[in-house]
């Protein structure tokens, strides 16, 4: 066998492009279950059992199954009902799904450990539920859901690995490509689990960073 | 100006409210008082719609107040809330409070309202804190930001709930002495208050409540110096001598 430095050198390159990947399908994912996941936190915080209780319904539905099953569901079973989608769009659309009920979870955590007194001084000049919400509760709320919020993103990014399992070529899925033609399982997987670091390490300390600087903003 | 017509309230089972009438006119204070426990403060909510009641009726300017009729948000509009407790919007600063309600509820002009703003804040003694937010304010001088956001509304009344039984000791009178301003101004006011040598000072009528009925109303020299009902005689003397 070449020695290590060598071997480092050749795989890089080809695990570097997985780890775009990951960082792509965590970004979109991300995007998508935080928009989604304020909508279902809205929805339950409506008021209104009509918005409420279809909201709850699909969260627990989505919360009870496997993030694998989801991902297989989508990418196997969509295609024979008509919706053909690639492995990426496949992979984000599950991760969505999956993390917008713990990120709605956490939204919704957040808006009602806002104070009672803030609700009742909005309404009391005369605001109504939308812009209460938008100025009052949510700003609050936010700042309070930020560090679990930073949880479900580091979360978020290590649970991209499982769209491996529908061939997504993330990270994950480069790096058990190469360990199974070069057999250096050693090596690759060593290098796949500090590249993650590479991500996660930043991502950690970046969310304490902010949190210090919202925590110091009240 | 607003008006009670036997007004019952329950919570559940329990009756707090068992039929009040009351009037508070304009330009008039009254404040509320009674044990804890009395309907007092329930009494007040209900007036912005913070409570509802099952029976009988609220009235401002003879525009029923139901607080689950639409008509409800405008009605908040023109009756401001001072809170026990504050309730100043934490991300914002004292200034931001106090145009919050002009600019994002009634729509009016950002630059105008902001000189409203300054000068409500001027008034209330807090020129120099306006950039401030309220957690680098004393429970005194948030209490009195709440007063100017109430006043930027340029409301017809204000309801104050036990405006000053969250404050230190030492920061009661700067926030009476504001109040003691506005009813010199006729501003009409209906105060929950503990603090009894100040409705004695500032009120024109006194409603003295108890276990949900009106049990004393009358000029404040009346029910606070010559109480006829021994429910206020008893009170009274254990609020002004505790001991």
């Amino acid at each position: 066998m070449s020695p290590l430095s060598e071997r480092i050198q050749e795989y890089l390159p080809l695990l570097v492009t997985g780890l775009w990947q990951t960082v792509a399908v965590t970004l979109i994912s991300l995007v998508l279950a935080s928009a989604l996941g304020l909508m279902w936190a809205l929805m339950r915080s409506s008021g209104s059992r009509w918005m409420s209780l279809p909201a709850r319904y699909i969260v627990e539905f989505l919360r009870g199954i496997p993030i694998l099953v989801v991902l297989f569901y989508i990418y196997f079973v969509m295609p024979e009902v008509g919706l053909d989608l690639t492995a990426f769009q496949a992979g984000v659309m599950g991760l969505a799904l999956t993390y917008s009920c713990y990120i709605g979870e956490t939204f919704r955590g957040g808006i009602e450990a806002v104070d009672r007194g803030q609700i009742e001084a909005a309404k009391s000049i005369g605001m109504k539920h939308g812009k209460m919400m938008r100025r009052i509760v949510l700003p609050q709320a936010f700042r309070i859901a930020l560090p679990p919020y930073g949880n479900n993103m580091v979360m978020l990014l290590k649970d991209s690995s499982q769209v491996s399992v529908i061939s997504v070529a993330e990270l994950t899925m480069q790096g058990k490509m190469l360990a199974s033609s070069t057999f250096d399982n050693m090596t690759v997987f060593t290098m796949v689990a500090a590249l993650y670091l590479c991500l996660t390490i930043p991502l950690n300390f970046l969310m304490r960073r902010v949190e210090l600087k919202m925590g110091a903003a009240t | 100006m607003i008006r009670f017509e036997n007004v019952h309230k329950s919570f559940g089972k329990h009756e707090v409210l068992k039929g009040i009438d009351a009037e508070v006119d304009k330009g008039q204070v009254v404040c509320l008082i009674g044990a804890s426990g009395s309907g007092k403060s329930t009494l007040l909510r209900c007036v912005n719609g913070l409570e509802d009641y099952q029976s009988g009726r609220i009235s401002i300017e003879g525009e029923t107040i139901d607080a689950h009729a639409a008509s409800i948000h405008a009605i908040r509009t023109r009756v401001a809330m001072v809170f026990q407790r504050f309730n100043l919007f934490p991300h914002m600063t004292a200034l931001q409070n106090v145009m919050e309600g002009p600019v994002h509820v009634l729509g009016e002009d950002r630059r105008e309202v902001r000189a409203r703003a300054e000068d409500h804040l001027r008034r209330v003694g807090l020129a120099e804190k306006m950039d401030f937010y309220p957690s680098a304010l004393s429970g005194g001088q948030q209490q009195r930001v709440a007063i100017a956001r109430a006043l930027a509304m340029r409301p017809d009344a204000i309801l104050l709930d036990e405006p000053t039984s969250a404050l230190d000791p030492e920061m009661v009178g700067e926030v009476l002495a504001v109040l003691r301003d506005l009813a010199q101004e006729h501003m009409t006011m209906l105060i929950v208050t503990h603090e009894i040598q100040f409705a004695r000072e500032v009120a024109d009528g006194v409603i003295f409540l108890d276990q949900g009925r009106i049990a004393e109303h009358g000029s404040a020299e009346e029910v606070l110096t010559r109480p006829q009902n021994p429910r206020t005689q008893e009170f009274l003397r254990r609020v002004t001598h505790p001991i």
